[in-house]
Protein backbone atom coordinates (compact mmCIF):
# COMPACT_ATOMS: atom_id res chain seq x y z
CA UNK A 1 0.00 0.00 0.00
CA UNK A 2 1.47 3.43 -0.73
CA UNK A 3 2.67 5.71 2.27
CA UNK A 4 -0.31 7.78 2.96
CA UNK A 5 2.35 10.26 4.08
CA UNK A 6 4.80 10.39 1.50
CA UNK A 7 2.45 12.88 -0.03
CA UNK A 8 3.75 16.02 2.90
CA UNK A 9 7.46 15.20 2.07
CA UNK A 10 8.82 17.94 0.85
CA UNK A 11 11.33 17.22 -1.76
CA UNK A 12 14.40 19.40 -3.21
CA UNK A 13 14.15 20.93 -6.60
CA UNK A 14 17.42 22.83 -6.21
CA UNK A 15 19.75 24.25 -4.14
CA UNK A 16 19.49 28.38 -3.92
CA UNK A 17 22.54 29.33 -2.42
CA UNK A 18 24.54 27.66 1.06
CA UNK A 19 24.74 30.43 4.18
CA UNK A 20 27.39 28.58 5.98
CA UNK A 21 26.06 25.06 6.75
CA UNK A 22 22.54 25.57 5.93
CA UNK A 23 21.05 24.66 2.66
CA UNK A 24 18.51 27.13 0.64
CA UNK A 25 16.96 24.78 -1.53
CA UNK A 26 13.87 25.43 -3.91
CA UNK A 27 11.56 22.93 -3.06
CA UNK A 28 7.84 22.03 -4.05
CA UNK A 29 6.70 23.60 -1.48
CA UNK A 30 8.06 26.92 -2.29
CA UNK A 31 7.34 25.70 -6.19
CA UNK A 32 3.68 25.24 -5.08
CA UNK A 33 3.42 28.77 -2.85
CA UNK A 34 4.59 30.99 -5.82
CA UNK A 35 2.12 28.76 -8.12
CA UNK A 36 -0.73 30.22 -5.81
CA UNK A 37 0.47 33.38 -6.23
CA UNK A 38 1.07 33.60 -9.79
CA UNK A 39 -2.46 31.82 -10.34
CA UNK A 40 -4.35 34.45 -8.43
CA UNK A 41 -2.83 37.19 -9.20
CA UNK A 42 -2.72 36.42 -13.16
CA UNK A 43 -6.31 35.54 -12.50
CA UNK A 44 -7.39 38.26 -11.28
CA UNK A 45 -5.53 40.71 -13.25
CA UNK A 46 -6.50 39.41 -16.17
CA UNK A 47 -9.73 39.17 -16.09
CA UNK A 48 -10.29 42.48 -14.98
CA UNK A 49 -8.51 43.90 -17.62
CA UNK A 50 -11.97 44.59 -19.40
CA UNK A 51 -12.88 46.58 -16.69
CA UNK A 52 -16.44 45.92 -18.26
CA UNK A 53 -19.59 47.84 -16.87
CA UNK A 54 -21.56 44.76 -17.13
CA UNK A 55 -19.07 42.09 -16.02
CA UNK A 56 -18.44 38.69 -17.92
CA UNK A 57 -18.52 35.45 -16.18
CA UNK A 58 -14.49 35.31 -14.84
CA UNK A 59 -14.66 39.38 -14.14
CA UNK A 60 -17.64 38.12 -12.59
CA UNK A 61 -15.65 35.56 -9.80
CA UNK A 62 -13.06 37.78 -9.43
CA UNK A 63 -15.57 40.88 -8.25
CA UNK A 64 -17.49 38.49 -6.01
CA UNK A 65 -14.62 36.99 -4.34
CA UNK A 66 -13.47 40.44 -3.37
CA UNK A 67 -17.08 41.40 -2.27
CA UNK A 68 -17.34 38.27 -0.66
CA UNK A 69 -13.80 38.72 1.54
CA UNK A 70 -15.36 42.63 1.60
CA UNK A 71 -17.96 41.91 3.34
CA UNK A 72 -16.47 39.48 5.66
CA UNK A 73 -14.41 42.01 6.88
CA UNK A 74 -17.17 44.50 7.19
CA UNK A 75 -19.19 43.02 9.17
CA UNK A 76 -17.08 41.45 11.46
CA UNK A 77 -14.54 44.42 12.05
CA UNK A 78 -16.73 47.32 10.49
CA UNK A 79 -16.04 49.97 7.69
CA UNK A 80 -12.58 50.62 9.71
CA UNK A 81 -11.67 47.03 9.20
CA UNK A 82 -11.03 47.64 5.50
CA UNK A 83 -7.39 48.72 6.14
CA UNK A 84 -6.54 45.74 6.44
CA UNK A 85 -8.62 44.09 3.17
CA UNK A 86 -5.29 43.68 1.33
CA UNK A 87 -4.08 41.39 4.11
CA UNK A 88 -7.45 39.58 4.67
CA UNK A 89 -7.64 39.11 0.90
CA UNK A 90 -4.39 37.79 0.53
CA UNK A 91 -4.53 35.06 3.05
CA UNK A 92 -7.80 34.19 2.18
CA UNK A 93 -6.76 33.50 -1.82
CA UNK A 94 -3.90 32.23 -0.73
CA UNK A 95 -5.18 29.22 1.91
CA UNK A 96 -8.40 28.73 -0.56
CA UNK A 97 -6.13 28.15 -3.41
CA UNK A 98 -3.27 26.65 -1.72
CA UNK A 99 -5.90 23.90 -0.64
CA UNK A 100 -7.98 23.48 -3.95
CA UNK A 101 -4.63 22.84 -5.46
CA UNK A 102 -3.96 20.33 -2.93
CA UNK A 103 -6.93 18.63 -4.58
CA UNK A 104 -5.34 17.95 -7.79
CA UNK A 105 -4.05 14.24 -7.93
CA UNK A 106 -0.14 13.95 -7.31
CA UNK A 107 -0.35 17.80 -6.09
CA UNK A 108 1.37 19.29 -2.69
CA UNK A 109 -0.84 20.81 -0.02
CA UNK A 110 1.13 24.05 0.97
CA UNK A 111 -1.32 24.12 3.55
CA UNK A 112 -0.73 20.66 5.11
CA UNK A 113 2.27 21.80 6.70
CA UNK A 114 2.00 23.40 10.41
CA UNK A 115 4.94 25.52 9.68
CA UNK A 116 3.31 27.20 6.92
CA UNK A 117 -0.58 27.83 8.90
CA UNK A 118 1.34 28.87 12.36
CA UNK A 119 3.16 31.21 9.94
CA UNK A 120 -0.16 32.70 8.66
CA UNK A 121 -1.63 33.02 12.37
CA UNK A 122 1.45 34.21 13.77
CA UNK A 123 1.12 36.73 11.42
CA UNK A 124 -2.32 37.76 12.20
CA UNK A 125 -1.65 37.43 15.60
CA UNK A 126 1.31 39.76 15.48
CA UNK A 127 -0.65 42.43 13.31
CA UNK A 128 -3.39 42.59 15.73
CA UNK A 129 -1.42 43.07 18.71
CA UNK A 130 1.09 45.57 17.26
CA UNK A 131 -1.78 47.88 15.49
CA UNK A 132 -3.60 47.29 18.89
CA UNK A 133 -1.14 48.61 21.15
CA UNK A 134 -0.27 51.22 18.07
CA UNK A 135 -3.64 52.24 18.12
CA UNK A 136 -4.85 52.71 21.41
CA UNK A 137 -1.68 51.78 23.62
CA UNK A 138 -2.84 50.61 27.10
CA UNK A 139 -6.17 50.98 26.04
CA UNK A 140 -6.14 47.71 24.24
CA UNK A 141 -5.65 45.57 27.28
CA UNK A 142 -9.45 45.98 27.80
CA UNK A 143 -9.41 43.28 24.97
CA UNK A 144 -9.15 41.28 28.03
CA UNK A 145 -11.54 42.71 30.20
CA UNK A 146 -14.84 42.42 29.27
CA UNK A 147 -17.66 44.93 30.22
CA UNK A 148 -20.22 44.03 32.73
CA UNK A 149 -18.09 41.14 34.75
CA UNK A 150 -18.55 41.47 38.45
CA UNK A 151 -15.43 42.00 40.06
CA UNK A 152 -15.09 39.18 42.68
CA UNK A 153 -14.37 36.97 38.72
CA UNK A 154 -12.96 39.38 36.97
CA UNK A 155 -9.33 38.03 37.70
CA UNK A 156 -10.18 34.67 36.87
CA UNK A 157 -12.10 36.16 33.02
CA UNK A 158 -9.25 38.29 33.01
CA UNK A 159 -7.00 34.88 32.91
CA UNK A 160 -9.09 33.23 31.00
CA UNK A 161 -9.26 35.83 28.20
CA UNK A 162 -5.30 36.18 28.31
CA UNK A 163 -4.83 32.62 27.80
CA UNK A 164 -7.55 32.48 24.94
CA UNK A 165 -5.52 35.38 23.09
CA UNK A 166 -2.31 33.91 23.35
CA UNK A 167 -3.16 30.79 22.28
CA UNK A 168 -5.21 32.15 19.39
CA UNK A 169 -2.00 31.57 16.96
CA UNK A 170 -2.48 27.77 17.80
CA UNK A 171 -6.04 27.21 17.33
CA UNK A 172 -5.55 29.16 14.14
CA UNK A 173 -2.95 27.26 12.40
CA UNK A 174 -4.04 23.76 13.90
CA UNK A 175 -7.46 24.03 12.52
CA UNK A 176 -6.11 24.58 8.82
CA UNK A 177 -3.07 22.24 9.33
CA UNK A 178 -4.76 19.70 10.95
CA UNK A 179 -8.12 19.30 8.34
CA UNK A 180 -5.71 19.38 5.49
CA UNK A 181 -3.53 16.98 6.84
CA UNK A 182 -6.06 14.47 7.74
CA UNK A 183 -8.23 14.90 5.00
CA UNK A 184 -5.54 14.11 2.80
CA UNK A 185 -4.38 11.34 5.08
CA UNK A 186 -8.02 9.87 4.99
CA UNK A 187 -8.07 9.97 1.13
CA UNK A 188 -4.78 8.32 0.54
CA UNK A 189 -5.51 5.08 2.83
CA UNK A 190 -8.84 4.80 1.29
CA UNK A 191 -7.43 5.01 -2.10
CA UNK A 192 -4.68 2.39 -0.63
CA UNK A 193 -7.25 0.04 0.15
CA UNK A 194 -9.28 0.27 -3.10
CA UNK A 195 -5.68 -0.63 -4.61
CA UNK A 196 -4.91 -3.18 -1.42
CA UNK A 197 -8.41 -5.08 -2.52
CA UNK A 198 -7.89 -5.14 -6.16
CA UNK A 199 -4.38 -7.13 -5.33
CA UNK A 200 -5.67 -9.28 -2.98
CA UNK A 201 -7.07 -11.26 -5.69
CA UNK A 202 -10.18 -12.17 -7.40
CA UNK A 203 -12.36 -12.76 -4.43
CA UNK A 204 -12.04 -9.54 -2.45
CA UNK A 205 -11.77 -7.33 -5.78
CA UNK A 206 -15.14 -6.83 -6.04
CA UNK A 207 -14.81 -5.53 -2.53
CA UNK A 208 -12.84 -2.77 -3.83
CA UNK A 209 -16.31 -0.69 -4.89
CA UNK A 210 -16.74 -0.06 -1.04
CA UNK A 211 -13.36 2.45 -0.68
CA UNK A 212 -13.78 3.73 -3.40
CA UNK A 213 -17.35 4.84 -3.21
CA UNK A 214 -15.94 6.37 0.28
CA UNK A 215 -13.00 8.10 -1.80
CA UNK A 216 -15.31 10.09 -4.07
CA UNK A 217 -17.25 10.89 -0.96
CA UNK A 218 -14.58 11.98 0.78
CA UNK A 219 -13.14 14.58 -2.09
CA UNK A 220 -16.12 16.06 -2.54
CA UNK A 221 -16.02 16.51 1.44
CA UNK A 222 -12.79 17.53 1.00
CA UNK A 223 -13.59 20.09 -1.77
CA UNK A 224 -15.69 21.71 0.59
CA UNK A 225 -13.29 21.37 4.04
CA UNK A 226 -10.81 23.18 1.27
CA UNK A 227 -13.07 26.23 0.84
CA UNK A 228 -14.56 26.04 4.29
CA UNK A 229 -10.80 25.70 6.38
CA UNK A 230 -9.61 29.07 4.00
CA UNK A 231 -12.97 30.80 5.11
CA UNK A 232 -12.68 29.84 8.42
CA UNK A 233 -9.12 31.16 8.06
CA UNK A 234 -10.06 34.57 7.01
CA UNK A 235 -13.04 34.94 9.10
CA UNK A 236 -11.29 34.45 12.31
CA UNK A 237 -8.53 36.86 11.19
CA UNK A 238 -11.57 39.36 10.39
CA UNK A 239 -12.42 38.99 14.27
CA UNK A 240 -9.13 39.16 15.47
CA UNK A 241 -8.75 42.42 13.98
CA UNK A 242 -11.76 43.86 15.38
CA UNK A 243 -10.25 43.26 18.44
CA UNK A 244 -7.44 45.57 17.75
CA UNK A 245 -9.44 48.59 15.99
CA UNK A 246 -12.06 47.86 18.87
CA UNK A 247 -10.79 46.57 22.09
CA UNK A 248 -13.37 47.66 24.33
CA UNK A 249 -15.99 44.71 22.99
CA UNK B 1 10.83 1.27 -4.91
CA UNK B 2 10.49 4.57 -6.47
CA UNK B 3 9.07 5.35 -2.78
CA UNK B 4 12.17 4.47 -1.62
CA UNK B 5 14.34 6.37 -3.76
CA UNK B 6 12.74 10.33 -3.35
CA UNK B 7 12.30 9.28 0.40
CA UNK B 8 15.81 9.45 0.87
CA UNK B 9 16.80 12.08 -1.74
CA UNK B 10 13.50 14.19 -0.79
CA UNK B 11 14.30 16.03 2.08
CA UNK B 12 14.87 19.60 1.86
CA UNK B 13 17.87 20.16 4.47
CA UNK B 14 19.90 16.68 4.51
CA UNK B 15 22.34 16.46 7.06
CA UNK B 16 20.36 19.19 9.23
CA UNK B 17 18.79 17.90 12.13
CA UNK B 18 18.33 14.52 11.01
CA UNK B 19 14.77 15.13 9.76
CA UNK B 20 15.22 11.37 7.84
CA UNK B 21 11.98 9.12 8.39
CA UNK B 22 9.94 11.51 10.82
CA UNK B 23 6.89 13.37 10.19
CA UNK B 24 7.16 15.49 7.07
CA UNK B 25 4.94 18.37 8.82
CA UNK B 26 6.49 18.35 11.64
CA UNK B 27 10.57 17.69 10.35
CA UNK B 28 11.69 21.04 11.95
CA UNK B 29 14.65 20.83 9.46
CA UNK B 30 12.96 22.11 6.50
CA UNK B 31 10.74 25.00 8.43
CA UNK B 32 13.56 27.72 7.74
CA UNK B 33 13.38 26.81 3.73
CA UNK B 34 9.71 26.76 3.82
CA UNK B 35 9.18 30.09 6.24
CA UNK B 36 11.37 31.96 3.77
CA UNK B 37 9.32 30.69 0.78
CA UNK B 38 6.29 31.40 2.11
CA UNK B 39 7.30 34.82 3.15
CA UNK B 40 8.43 35.61 -0.19
CA UNK B 41 5.66 34.27 -1.76
CA UNK B 42 3.05 36.05 0.83
CA UNK B 43 5.03 39.29 0.72
CA UNK B 44 4.70 39.58 -3.53
CA UNK B 45 1.11 38.22 -3.01
CA UNK B 46 0.07 40.71 -1.15
CA UNK B 47 2.02 43.24 -2.86
CA UNK B 48 0.57 42.23 -6.45
CA UNK B 49 -2.89 42.27 -4.28
CA UNK B 50 -2.68 45.73 -2.71
CA UNK B 51 -1.52 47.57 -5.92
CA UNK B 52 -2.74 46.20 -9.08
CA UNK B 53 -5.52 43.37 -8.61
CA UNK B 54 -7.42 45.24 -5.84
CA UNK B 55 -7.55 48.46 -6.94
CA UNK B 56 -8.47 47.32 -10.22
CA UNK B 57 -11.49 45.87 -9.10
CA UNK B 58 -12.54 48.47 -6.54
CA UNK B 59 -12.03 51.10 -9.74
CA UNK B 60 -14.51 48.32 -11.66
CA UNK B 61 -16.87 48.77 -8.69
CA UNK B 62 -16.15 52.59 -8.83
CA UNK B 63 -16.95 53.12 -12.09
CA UNK B 64 -20.37 51.20 -11.70
CA UNK B 65 -21.17 53.31 -9.19
CA UNK B 66 -20.47 56.43 -11.11
CA UNK B 67 -22.04 55.33 -13.84
CA UNK B 68 -25.05 54.07 -12.19
CA UNK B 69 -24.96 57.56 -9.81
CA UNK B 70 -24.79 59.41 -14.06
CA UNK B 71 -27.22 57.53 -15.36
CA UNK B 72 -29.93 58.13 -12.64
CA UNK B 73 -29.14 61.86 -12.48
CA UNK B 74 -29.25 62.00 -16.63
CA UNK B 75 -32.65 60.19 -16.08
CA UNK B 76 -33.91 62.49 -13.87
CA UNK B 77 -33.26 65.67 -15.92
CA UNK B 78 -34.69 63.86 -18.94
CA UNK B 79 -38.08 63.05 -17.07
CA UNK B 80 -37.86 66.48 -15.71
CA UNK B 81 -37.77 68.09 -19.34
CA UNK B 82 -40.35 65.58 -20.44
CA UNK B 83 -42.40 66.69 -17.68
CA UNK B 84 -42.22 70.22 -18.71
CA UNK B 85 -42.07 69.19 -22.65
CA UNK B 86 -45.63 67.21 -21.16
CA UNK B 87 -46.83 70.68 -19.52
CA UNK B 88 -46.54 72.72 -22.58
CA UNK B 89 -48.32 70.10 -24.97
CA UNK B 90 -51.50 69.96 -22.53
CA UNK B 91 -51.50 73.56 -22.28
CA UNK B 92 -50.97 74.12 -26.33
CA UNK B 93 -53.95 71.63 -26.94
CA UNK B 94 -56.07 73.15 -24.64
CA UNK B 95 -55.82 76.76 -26.01
CA UNK B 96 -56.16 74.78 -29.73
CA UNK B 97 -59.12 73.42 -28.10
CA UNK B 98 -60.53 76.67 -26.89
CA UNK B 99 -59.67 78.10 -30.48
CA UNK B 100 -61.51 75.34 -32.18
CA UNK B 101 -64.24 75.45 -30.10
CA UNK B 102 -64.79 79.18 -30.75
CA UNK B 103 -64.35 78.87 -34.30
CA UNK B 104 -67.29 76.37 -34.02
CA UNK B 105 -69.29 78.75 -32.47
CA UNK B 106 -68.73 81.41 -34.62
CA UNK B 107 -69.21 79.16 -37.91
CA UNK B 108 -72.22 77.39 -36.11
CA UNK B 109 -73.97 80.82 -35.36
CA UNK B 110 -73.01 82.49 -38.67
CA UNK B 111 -74.49 79.32 -40.19
CA UNK B 112 -77.31 79.34 -38.02
CA UNK B 113 -78.35 83.30 -39.08
CA UNK B 114 -77.77 82.44 -42.78
CA UNK B 115 -80.02 79.66 -42.42
CA UNK B 116 -82.40 81.31 -41.03
CA UNK B 117 -82.43 84.15 -43.58
CA UNK B 118 -82.80 81.49 -46.69
CA UNK B 119 -85.69 80.09 -44.49
CA UNK B 120 -87.61 82.94 -43.85
CA UNK B 121 -87.04 84.09 -47.65
CA UNK B 122 -88.31 80.58 -48.36
CA UNK B 123 -91.42 80.65 -46.32
CA UNK B 124 -92.38 84.03 -47.50
CA UNK B 125 -92.00 82.84 -50.79
CA UNK B 126 -94.30 79.59 -50.20
CA UNK B 127 -96.93 82.12 -48.37
CA UNK B 128 -96.99 83.97 -51.46
CA UNK B 129 -96.96 81.28 -53.35
CA UNK B 130 -99.70 79.54 -51.09
CA UNK B 131 -101.53 83.11 -51.36
CA UNK B 132 -101.84 82.97 -55.23
CA UNK B 133 -102.89 79.35 -55.33
CA UNK B 134 -105.08 80.18 -52.71
CA UNK B 135 -106.97 82.92 -54.99
CA UNK B 136 -107.03 80.42 -57.59
CA UNK B 137 -108.68 77.81 -56.12
CA UNK B 138 -111.16 80.44 -55.12
CA UNK B 139 -111.50 81.92 -58.78
CA UNK B 140 -111.79 78.46 -59.97
CA UNK B 141 -114.78 77.08 -57.12
CA UNK B 142 -116.42 80.50 -57.74
CA UNK B 143 -116.41 80.08 -61.55
CA UNK B 144 -117.62 76.16 -60.88
CA UNK B 145 -120.19 77.11 -58.47
CA UNK B 146 -121.54 79.52 -61.47
CA UNK B 147 -121.31 76.71 -63.49
CA UNK B 148 -122.98 74.55 -60.99
CA UNK B 149 -125.80 76.24 -60.78
CA UNK B 150 -126.65 76.29 -64.84
CA UNK B 151 -126.25 72.89 -65.17
CA UNK B 152 -128.22 72.23 -62.13
CA UNK B 153 -130.71 74.64 -63.42
CA UNK B 154 -130.72 72.25 -66.95
CA UNK B 155 -130.67 69.65 -65.03
CA UNK B 156 -133.92 70.15 -63.00
CA UNK B 157 -135.64 71.29 -66.31
CA UNK B 158 -134.79 68.01 -67.96
CA UNK B 159 -135.23 65.99 -64.62
CA UNK B 160 -138.90 67.52 -64.57
CA UNK B 161 -139.95 67.10 -68.39
CA UNK B 162 -138.63 63.31 -68.01
CA UNK B 163 -140.78 62.81 -65.01
CA UNK B 164 -143.81 64.98 -65.88
CA UNK B 165 -144.00 64.74 -69.93
CA UNK B 166 -144.18 68.91 -69.36
CA UNK B 167 -141.61 71.27 -69.96
CA UNK B 168 -141.24 73.81 -67.09
CA UNK B 169 -140.52 77.28 -67.36
CA UNK B 170 -137.13 78.17 -67.69
CA UNK B 171 -137.49 80.79 -65.06
CA UNK B 172 -139.43 78.90 -62.45
CA UNK B 173 -136.76 75.95 -62.23
CA UNK B 174 -134.10 78.80 -61.65
CA UNK B 175 -135.97 80.25 -59.12
CA UNK B 176 -136.69 76.31 -57.53
CA UNK B 177 -132.80 75.51 -57.82
CA UNK B 178 -131.53 79.21 -56.55
CA UNK B 179 -133.48 78.48 -53.58
CA UNK B 180 -132.07 74.64 -53.30
CA UNK B 181 -129.20 75.88 -53.69
CA UNK B 182 -129.54 78.79 -50.63
CA UNK B 183 -130.72 76.48 -48.49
Amino acid sequence: MADPIHQFQIVKLFTVAKLGGTEIAFTNSAAFMFTVVAAVSIFLIATTGERALVPGRLQSVSEITYEFVAGMLKDSAGEAGMKFFPFVFSLFVFVLIANLFGMIPFAFTVTSHIIVTFALAMLVFLTVTIYGFMRHGAHFLRVFVPSGVPMYVLPLVVLIELISFLSRPISHSVRLFANMLAGHITLKVFAGFVAGLLGAGAALAPLSILPLAMVVALTALEFLIAFLQAYVFAILTCIYLNDALHPGH
Amino acid sequence: MADNTTAHTSVAHTGAEGGHGSFPPFDSATFASQLLWLALAFVLLYWLMSRLALPRIAAIFEARRDRIAADLAEASRLKAEADTAGAAYEKALADARARAQAMAGEARDRLFGETEKSRHALEERLTARLAEADKAIAATRTAAMGQVRGIAVDTAAIIVRRLTGISAPEPAVAKAVDDVLRR
